[in-house]
């Protein structure tokens, strides 16, 4: 078995080597999915692991395929949750997939990068939104509110929009964005408060449906605040947002030997702090779960009134959860609103809430490593696996009307996925152990 | 400006209760299936939807064959309550009941499914749609004999004949609905699987047929609630049910969810606010605030209500077991 493997990762170093495409990548797949499931021994797994990350990069860096990104999401996957595997050898390996095989593919295909942030930056709010809902068990339909009061945050301060309703020199100067991170965790955490102060008295479905219409409450104000005094700009949205300075980003990388140019330069930057801010949430995140507090909403979360007659104060318990998610969002809202230097109310509708929603069910809830599978596996399935299915619809087979253009139908997939996890496997891809014992007794 | 808002406030309070009447067709679907289940079905909002599209198909297609209009708004109707309640019994069969046989007792995991299930039905739709008319933009076909108007207290308020049929319809259904559910055997059977669903299953009641019923009956007065608010409103997307979907349940709470004529009553009081608010806030702010903020009355309503009196208008306050 284990020579089996062995020799198709092999194979598909080579064919990565001599012809990288899809179709190599396909392989690839295979056979990172016959490494994952054989019975192998933990070193032949490790020295496949390591293999298949090689052949993977460098397919990458032949074609710029997506596809090699999936790859390398499986195996960050495998590393994280296949038993037996040193931990100095996930650790090595891991960095390496984030630190050198992402970035250098992405040099081959600046999509890559694209897909890389944005697989972060939901990253992120899927483990704030996993504290919420996981954690603490109250379902909020609203999470995509907090990204949008991070996000707008920035975005009015860091373009001419401020000029409208104070006086000063605006936009601020990009360096303000750190500033700006800091800030918007208060004005979040303080949206939060606001909404979960009436919102959190509320138990289940009417939580759910409370969040939602505050939500819906929120992308409103965004769509209409541009009268009487304009502060969001109504639905036109803000542009341009300034973006940091990097020059001392672009100086170290020369210092490294790594030549940027003006596509890449910001790219980088962007991933490289979108994986620093999603190291922070986990440790925060880790933290927080065996923190008392951490404990106290595991408990509201299993039984209410029991936790209640233990001593737990509810609202502020719930509170403390529900500013935390905000808080996450709002970071992640400020470095959207930078990266993209554009906001408008369009990407904060009850589609971005449930799609962040769905990231932390697909993974499954209360598990870090889940929240960010999903997220992955969300993004790419969005962003890339739906538009290259519209594009091949598109050129191989014309006569399908355009109205049948599958990039389209992101709400039928969600949905379909949303159903099919609840009815197949509701306890999520890789399960927190306290949910899978409660999906199971049930 | 006293003088401008006396002038509306006739035509205003009718064109509420118009709205109210939608609300409150579809707040019935909300209450009769969380009166059983306890389940918030947000594919209901779909269903009322479905029942919009079919009701513009209908007209669509048989409006230069039927001479009469008022036969072809029966046959719409007809179709469309069809139509949706079979959707409804479908989406009872393959996504919630397999969540009932497997027994989970976390609340979240039938809402989650009913989301998705709204999400599917939206865009399933716009593929039909986009497949058959290459477009999912819909517009409802006038027919002159429901077009008709009268003007009544001296020109004080514009009325469509359409609009008496809309609330004459919903009137139907209200005194329907209450005459099944208390009267008939299968609303003694309804009444008894919502009271007990285990202990209604020893009596010999087969509770899967009875909630297919549920959804069957709920799924029809939707879909029947989604012909008239095409025929008043005249311009539908997939994407039109959400809306008055959340209204719908923000008016079955506001009544006391679960009661039928409180969800009758929570829709005609939310119908005549957010109509008086969508009128007035622009006149009343000089226009620094539009109609647009009427959804916001409508969700602030929401909140106050669970807050103040969750069981709402005509609700019963539940004793919680512990």
């Amino acid at each position: 078995m284990s020579a089996l493997s062995f020799l198709l990762s092999l194979a598909y170093l080579g064919l990565a080597f001599l012809a990288p495409g899809a179709l190599s990548h396909l392989l690839g797949l295979l056979a990172l999915g016959v490494s994952a499931f054989a019975r192998l021994s933990p070193g032949a797994r490790t020295l496949n692991l390591a293999l298949l990350t090689l052949a993977f990069t460098v397919g990458l860096m032949g074609s710029g395929n997506t596809l090699g990104l999936i790859g390398l999401v499986g195996i960050l996957v495998a590393l994280t949750t296949l038993p037996r595997i040193p931990t100095w050898i996930r650790a090595l390996l891991g960095l390496a997939i984030l630190l050198l095989s992402v970035p250098l593919a992405g040099f081959a295909n600046t999509f890559i990068f694209e897909l890389g942030i944005q697989i972060g930056i939901y990253a992120a709010m899927a483990l704030g939104l996993n504290v919420v809902v996981g954690m603490a068990g109250l379902l909020d339909l609203g999470y995509a509110a907090f990204f949008a009061v991070g996000a707008y945050t920035w975005a009015i301060f860091g373009s001419e929009q401020a000029k409208n309703f104070l006086q000063g020199e605006f936009p601020l100067p990009g360096e303000y964005v750190y500033l700006f991170m800091l800030i918007a965790i208060l004005t979040t955490a303080l949206t939060g408060l606001l909404i979960g102060l009436p919102a959190l008295r509320l138990r289940g479905d009417y939580l759910a449906i409370v969040t939602l219409g505050l939500g819906e409450v929120v992308r409103i104000l965004a769509n209409n605040l541009d009268h009487p005094i304009n502060f969001t700009n109504g639905p036109q949205g803000i542009t341009p947002i300034a973006r940091p300075p990097i020059d001392w980003f672009r100086e170290a990388m020369a210092a490294l030997g790594v030549r940027l140019d003006q596509t890449t330069d910001y790219q980088l930057f962007f991933y490289l702090l979108v994986l620093l801010m999603i190291g922070l949430v986990v440790l925060v995140n880790v933290n927080l779960a065996n923190s008392r507090f951490g404990r106290a909403w595991v408990a509201i979360r299993e039984d209410e009134i029991a936790a209640r007659s233990m001593g737990i104060p509810l609202l502020p318990t719930k509170l403390l959860a529900f500013m935390t998610g905000a808080a996450f969002s709002g970071v992640m809202g400020v470095i959207f609103a930078a990266q993209r230097t554009f906001v408008s109310p369009e990407s904060f509708t009850l589609l971005a809430s449930i799609t962040i929603l769905g990231m932390v069910i697909l993974g499954g809830m209360g598990s870090i490593p889940g929240a960010i599978l999903g997220a992955a596996a969300l993004t790419i399935l969005n962003l890339d696996i739906l538009k290259s299915f519209s594009e091949f619809v598109r050129t191989s087979l014309p006569q399908i009307p355009s109205q049948v253009d599958p990039a389209k139908y992101e709400r039928l997939v969600f949905g379909l996925i949303l159903v099919l996890m609840m009815i197949f496997r509701p306890e999520g891809l890789i399960p927190e152990k306290r949910h899978k014992a409660e999906m199971e007794e049930a | 400006m006293l003088e401008q808002i006396l002038v509306l406030l006739p035509q205003v309070i009718f064109d509420g209760f118009i709205l109210g009447f939608v609300y409150a067709m579809v707040a019935l679907g909300y209450t009769m299936v969380y009166g059983v289940l306890e389940l918030i079905n947000f594919a209901h909002s779909e269903i009322f939807m479905i029942g919009a599209v079919v009701g513009v198909e209908v007209f669509r297609y048989l409006a230069p064959h039927v001479e009469n209009g008022f036969l072809l708004l029966l046959l719409a109707l007809v179709l469309g309550g069809a139509i949706s309640g079979l959707t409804a019994i479908l989406v009872e069969r393959f996504a919630y009941r397999p969540l009932r046989k497997r027994g989970t007792t976390n609340r979240l995991v039938p809402l989650i499914t009913a989301i998705g299930v709204s999400f599917i039905l939206q865009d399933l739709v716009r593929l039909i749609e986009g497949l058959w008319h290459n477009e999912f933009f819909l517009r409802m076909r006038t027919v002159e004999d429901l077009e008709g108007s009268v003007e009544l207290f001296g020109g004080a308020i514009f009325a469509q004949n359409k609009s008496f049929i809309l609330m004459g319809v919903s009137i139907l259904m209200l005194l329907g609905l209450t005459y099944l559910v208390n009267r008939t055997k299968l609303g003694v059977a309804i009444r008894a699987v919502a009271q007990d669903l285990s202990t209604a299953s020893l009596m010999g009641i087969d509770p899967d047929r009875i909630i297919s019923r549920t959804f069957l009956i709920g799924g029809s007065l939707g879909g029947v609630a989604g012909v008239l608010f095409a025929l008043q409103y005249t311009t539908i997307t997939p994407y039109v049910g959400f809306l008055p979907g959340l209204k719908a349940f923000t008016a079955a709470v506001l009544g006391g969810i679960g009661n039928i004529p409180g969800a009758m009553l929570g829709g005609l009081v939310l119908g005549q606010l957010e109509n008086f608010f969508g009128t007035y806030l622009p006149i009343l702010t000089n226009g620094n605030f539009g109609t647009e903020y009427k959804d916001v009355v409508a969700f602030l309503i929401l909140i106050l209500i669970l807050l103040l009196r969750p069981q709402g208008l005509l609700g019963q306050v539940v004793k919680e077991k512990v």
